[in-house]
């Protein structure tokens, strides 16, 4: 691993080296998908946090006189069932939606990271513990766990959102495990333990900074994954709750009227779709600047 | 084999039990007084005195899971609230409905993801190669509830071709079967053709690098030869259990596809009892489809045992 022989020779404070960091960073950069991913993805965020700035209209006030009205210039997306400015609820959605990923995703990594570094350094009957419950509630499909533990929490963005972080942090702690594993026979951990340094001082200083790429990696899919499952929680109605908008609660109220306003079901869905598709080449890319066998 | 398949089932049998504790456990996440939630409006102190007595409530939660477990063992997940129908039955009632879409799905998966992995693969570098993964990322990317809501407006509504809703059985009527489940199979199935596209991609590639793709090719052989007998064949091993291990997605799909597809299958028994706060049947649908992924996960090491002649040897 060429990451471990530079750390063997380079000062033990520096695990990774920041000529590997500026390889990293050309290689994405040389990638134009990952660039148009990463690109799509800010514009995203951007939007998310100047949603009460720039959106044309307040949200979540309706109006009678302008129920299920097709795009103009007025309203370049339509309006809904209730009459409320459809750009206006996809800009402030996206709040839900964007926070609800990465939300999601920093619990699944909260959980499931110390689980996996403690089962891979420590080994023994603690490993055989936490692999047996990753094992467990990996076996239960992503979606249906989301559903059922957002069933038992009630109905809300909040709970949504610790549905599926919980649900995803077993891959993060099965994919933690499998790195600790690998890092913890390098000569840097091997030297650091010689000194005399301390478990905990091992971990977070020799073997977190260099599991981090492939974290890093997961938790750019794993967001798409989780925006995907917020909408499908929104969209059956057990994430975030009317009258605020989501990207899923806009769809579920968008299937009741397919023939007569179809627009509200469209932008919705496309957004979800671009947000995805970008979290989803960027994490490629990244995983593509990342692979040490890849010199390039 | 039958010594390796006993050891795989000894094994799984501590993540069963690990997956009814986490089952058993949603409930204790429940607000409140569980015999409350349970009874739903029916809230006189008999009706919760007969729920408390009947799920054990005033007992410890290790004598709760107890009970409870000892009576999944013998077939018995309790009793839906709603329908007063046993839970192991409304599951046996709804089950072959989403294994008809999953089937379906997972026929039309193979159809589209296989040969495009393949194209993609031997035309590594090309446009074909590029505007298959652009296809595969976009199909992993779409929401298949959204899309399914579009082919409805674009299918049914516009050109009038299917029909948006109705399901008849098989045995019914076949022609009205199928013309309602085309549809939602292929929405569930675009998902699944794109992760089957990019497995077979990346086992064919490394296939085409095999020294024996190598030997194959400095003997003579067409391409077409070298592609589909030796490389598809020996790409096809990885692609097949990964392929099996996609039941936790097609179910995961079913519950989004037959609520819009009003398909009274398995995924709409769940969010229909979420809603009707049917615990029972949320808590039985958890498990078993948890326990069907671990059987699932069995019968893909089997496969994978079977179909490679190096592990048998």
């Amino acid at each position: 691993m060429t990451m471990g022989n530079a750390l063997a020779t380079a000062s033990p404070n520096r695990p990774v080296p920041s000529r590997s960091r500026s390889r990293v960073w050309r290689k994405l950069r040389s990638n134009p998908a990952a660039l148009a991913g990463g690109i799509i993805v800010l514009l995203f965020i951007a939007m998310a946090i100047a949603a009460p700035l720039i959106a044309p209209y307040d949200p979540n006030v309706s109006s009678w006189l302008t129920i299920r009205k097709p795009p103009t210039a007025a309203h370049w997306m339509g309006t809904d069932d209730v009459g409320r400015d459809v750009l206006s609820r996809l800009m402030v959605g996206s709040r839900a939606s964007l926070s609800a990923g990465i939300v999601s995703v920093a619990i699944a990594l909260l959980i499931g990271v110390p689980f996996g570094v403690i089962s891979g350094y420590y080994g023994g009957w603690m490993d055989a513990v936490i692999s047996r419950v990753t094992e467990a509630v990996l076996a239960c499909p992503f979606l249906i766990l989301a559903i059922a533990l957002a069933a038992f929490l009630g109905p809300s963005l909040t709970n949504a959102m610790i549905a599926i972080g919980i649900s995803a942090a077993p891959i993060f702690a099965r994919l933690a495990r499998g790195q600790v594993l690998s890092v913890k026979t390098e000569d840097y951990v091997q030297g650091a333990r010689a000194v005399g340094c301390s478990n905990l001082r091992i971990i977070l200083r020799y073997i977190l900074p260099n599991i981090f790429p492939p974290l890093l990696v997961q938790s750019t899919l794993t967001v798409a994954t989780a925006i995907i499952a917020e909408a499908s929680l929104s969209f059956l109605g057990l994430g975030q709750q009317p009258p605020d908008p989501s990207w899923g609660s806009m769809l579920n109220t968008a299937k009741n009227f397919i023939t007569q306003a179809p627009w509200m079901a469209i932008w919705p869905g496309i957004a979800i779709f671009v947000v995805v598709f970008g979290f989803n080449i960027l994490g490629d890319g990244l995983r593509d600047a990342l692979d040490p066998r890849d010199s390039r | 084999m039958l010594a390796y398949m006993a050891r795989r089932l000894a094994v799984s049998i501590p993540t069963l039990l690990l997956i009814s504790m986490m089952v058993f456990s949603l409930q204790l996440l429940l607000p409140g007084d569980p015999a409350l939630a349970i009874a739903g409006e029916e809230r006189s102190p008999e009706v919760l005195a007969a729920i408390r007595e009947m799920y054990h409530l005033n007992d410890p939660v290790p004598v709760q899971y107890w009970h409870w477990l000892t009576g999944v063992l013998s077939g018995d997940m309790g009793q839906s609230i709603r329908s007063r129908m046993p839970v192991t039955e409304l599951i046996m009632t709804k089950l072959p409905v989403t294994l008809q879409l999953a089937t379906m799905a997972m026929i039309i998966a193979l159809a589209i993801g296989i040969p495009a992995g393949i194209v993609s693969a031997v035309r590594k570098g090309t446009a074909w190669d590029v505007g298959a993964n652009v296809v595969a990322l976009s199909g992993i990317s779409i929401p298949n509830f959204w899309l399914g809501i579009m082919l409805i407006m674009l299918v049914s509504v516009q050109w009038g071709l299917l029909p948006a809703s109705g399901y008849a059985s098989p045995l019914e009527d076949l022609s009205r079967n199928l013309q309602t489940m085309i549809m939602p199979a292929f929405v569930l199935g675009t998902g699944i053709a794109a992760i089957m596209m990019r497995h077979t991609r990346s086992a064919m590639l490394s296939s085409l690098r095999a020294d024996y793709v190598r030997t194959a090719r400095a003997k003579g052989l067409s391409e077409r030869v070298v592609v589909l007998r030796h490389a598809l064949r020996n790409a096809l091993i990885p692609v097949v259990t990964l392929g099996t291990l996609q039941l936790g997605e097609l179910l995961s799909g079913a519950v989004l596809t037959e609520q819009i597809f009003t398909i009274p299958g398995f995924g709409k028994l769940v969010v229909d009892a979420v809603f009707n706060r049917d615990y029972a049947v949320v808590q039985g649908v958890v498990l078993f489809t948890g326990t069907a992924f671990i059987l699932m996960n069995l019968l893909a090491d089997m496969l994978y045992f079977l179909l490679n002649p190096r592990l048998r040897a």
